[in-house]
């Protein structure tokens, strides 16, 4: 088998006293889609943070295509700009239209020049049914587009692997769908994603693998259809019988 | 039916509208009669007052308005002149002292630790103590042969003063911007330098710029400070006349000056406040 494009090896992180991370093995295949399920305070978050070096790691490794990316002698600049990344709350820059924030990356990280950088823009707002925005400011687009010109912001650097922080926790009900679209539409172009979510319905459709997370330890990981619907953990049991009393599943 | 019931609605509806009308008509008047009593009122205070003749002649005459004008305004010039310039400085070097105040690089520790100090000494001194002590010990201290000139002295103390309360400013903008833009500047790799250029920076400076523009109405003001170590600004042209002349007519003229320079500024301050509180 080939180099994963990501490995984490006994990853733990603390903040202050408390233990967010305690000991994160995982492994993500080239074009494999992992999902991160757990509880809100599992984890989730922090360790996708953790791979995108804005937070720095305690103890064990992270590797990006068989290179040790956690080292501090790493360029850390030098790493972002091999993943991409989206936010819960979106996080555009709301200083700039829609086609600005999508060719910022593109501009000032990977050296393109303006016009190239433009129309490559262009393109991916148009991919992800967004043409015709271009010169709308983030205050003017509903959460789902907004959340669309993220995901097209992060995937314009072309990068290795997707990281996506429960990008849909933050949508009214009826623009979740079209979010998950296009990551469905980036899962069946062949790019590589961890996906922390609650959306267990979607995780099933598009994760190659399920990871449950529970007090910052991997619990629980496979296929979908072992994790989700024959749990071998008491922990994973409750909690997936609490979202499906919620009605989440 | 459905006939009765538009036209009742319609009814009540010019009804509502009539109303409104009404109270629109009695607002203005109210307003209008209340403006005539207060200043009316006061008008007939000031002018039948005992000492009014007398005021009136030393205060406000003509005569000696129309001849001390042109030397007050060629004073004044000199005010603006020091404001642009000093305003320029202080725009770059609070700048510089915010970032510096806001980085946590361990080496610029040391440099921390004086922008720091130079803050709270430059705000807590009383800037017409800071433009005396500047404008006499720079020059005893005999480093520059010949002495800068009073101006250029005067114009270095306001900076001083300034750039402490605008970096201060600038701190608070920048600090407002969400940690959460900071971080998505970075995810799309950008440098912390980039970030800071591009994403955190144009939205602090964005948000304090009616502070900043307020900062700089009180600044046009403090120009005239400089004038206790010699340069002839307007006030002190004025104050030379009102001596000559015991007349205080020019004072009055240089006051219109420099009402003339902050009114328009404290309208634009007005605006950038904007019914949303919002700037663009």
């Amino acid at each position: 088998m080939s180099v994963a494009v990501l490995e984490l090896r006994g990853v733990t992180k603390a903040f202050g006293e408390r233990q967010v991370l305690q000991g994160i093995d995982l492994t993500v295949a080239e074009h494999e889609a992992v999902a991160l399920i757990g509880a809100s305070g599992s984890g989730k978050s922090t360790l996708l943070r953790c791979v995108d070096l804005l937070e720095e790691i305690d103890d064990g490794d992270v590797l990006l295509d068989g290179e040790v990316i956690t080292d501090p002698a790493v360029d850390a600049v030098a790493v972002r700009r091999r993943l991409g990344y989206v936010f819960q709350a979106y996080n555009l820059f709301p200083h700039m239209s829609a086609l600005r924030n999508v060719m910022i990356g593109e501009r000032y990280a990977h050296g393109a020049k303006k016009a190239e950088a433009e129309e490559r823009g262009r393109a991916l707002l148009a991919r992800f049914g967004l043409a015709g925005r271009e010169d709308d400011r983030p205050d003017n687009l509903s959460g789902g587009e907004q959340q669309r010109v993220a995901i097209a912001r992060a995937f314009a650097g072309s990068p290795r692997a997707l990281l996506l922080d429960e990008v849909t926790s933050a949508l009214d009900p009826e623009l979740v769908g079209e979010v998950l679209a296009a990551v469905r539409d980036l899962k069946a172009a062949g790019m590589t994603m961890v996906i922390a979510t609650h959306e267990m319905g979607f995780a099933r459709e598009v994760a190659d693998q399920v990871a449950f997370l529970h007090g910052g330890r991997i619990l629980e990981l496979g296929p979908p259809s072992q994790v989700l619907e024959h749990p071998q953990r008491e922990e994973t049991r409750r909690f997936l019988g609490r979202l499906l009393e919620a009605g989440r599943i | 039916m459905t006939e009765t019931a538009t036209i009742a609605a319609s009814e009540r509806r010019l009804e509502r509208e009539a109303a409104k009308r009404r109270r629109a008509r009695r607002g203005a008047a109210i307003a209008a009669l209340s403006s005539v009593i207060v200043i009316g009122g006061l008008a007939a205070l000031i002018l039948t007052s005992p000492g009014w003749p007398e005021v009136r002649e030393t205060f406000f005459n003509w005569g000696e308005f129309t001849n001390a004008f042109p030397e007050v305004l060629d004073g004044f010039w000199l005010d603006v002149k020091v404001f642009l310039g000093v305003e320029a400085a202080v725009l770059v070097i609070a700048l510089v002292l915010a970032l510096v105040r806001i980085s946590n690089s361990p080496g610029l520790f040391p440099l921390r630790l004086l922008t720091t100090v130079f803050v709270d000494v430059s705000r807590g001194i009383p800037t017409v103590l800071l433009v005396y002590l500047i404008g006499f010990g720079i020059p005893a201290l005999q480093i520059v042969q010949p002495a800068p000139s009073p101006v250029l002295l005067g114009a270095i103390a306001l900076t001083i003063s300034y750039s402490g309360y605008v970096s201060e400013v600038y701190r608070a903008g920048i600090r407002s911007v969400h940690r959460g833009q900071h971080d998505a500047a970075l995810a799309v790799g950008l440098t912390h330098f980039q970030a800071m250029r591009l994403v955190v920076l144009p939205q602090g400076i964005r948000r304090v710029a009616p502070p900043l523009l307020n900062d700089f109405v009180a600044l046009q003001k403090d120009v005239a400070l400089i004038s206790i170590i010699g340069p002839q600004e307007a006030f002190r042209v004025a104050q030379i006349y009102q001596g000559e002349n015991f007349n205080f007519t020019p004072l009055i003229a240089a006051a219109l000056l420099y009402l003339a320079v902050t009114v328009p500024m404290a309208r634009i301050v007005d605006r950038m406040g904007g019914p949303e509180g919002t700037v663009r």
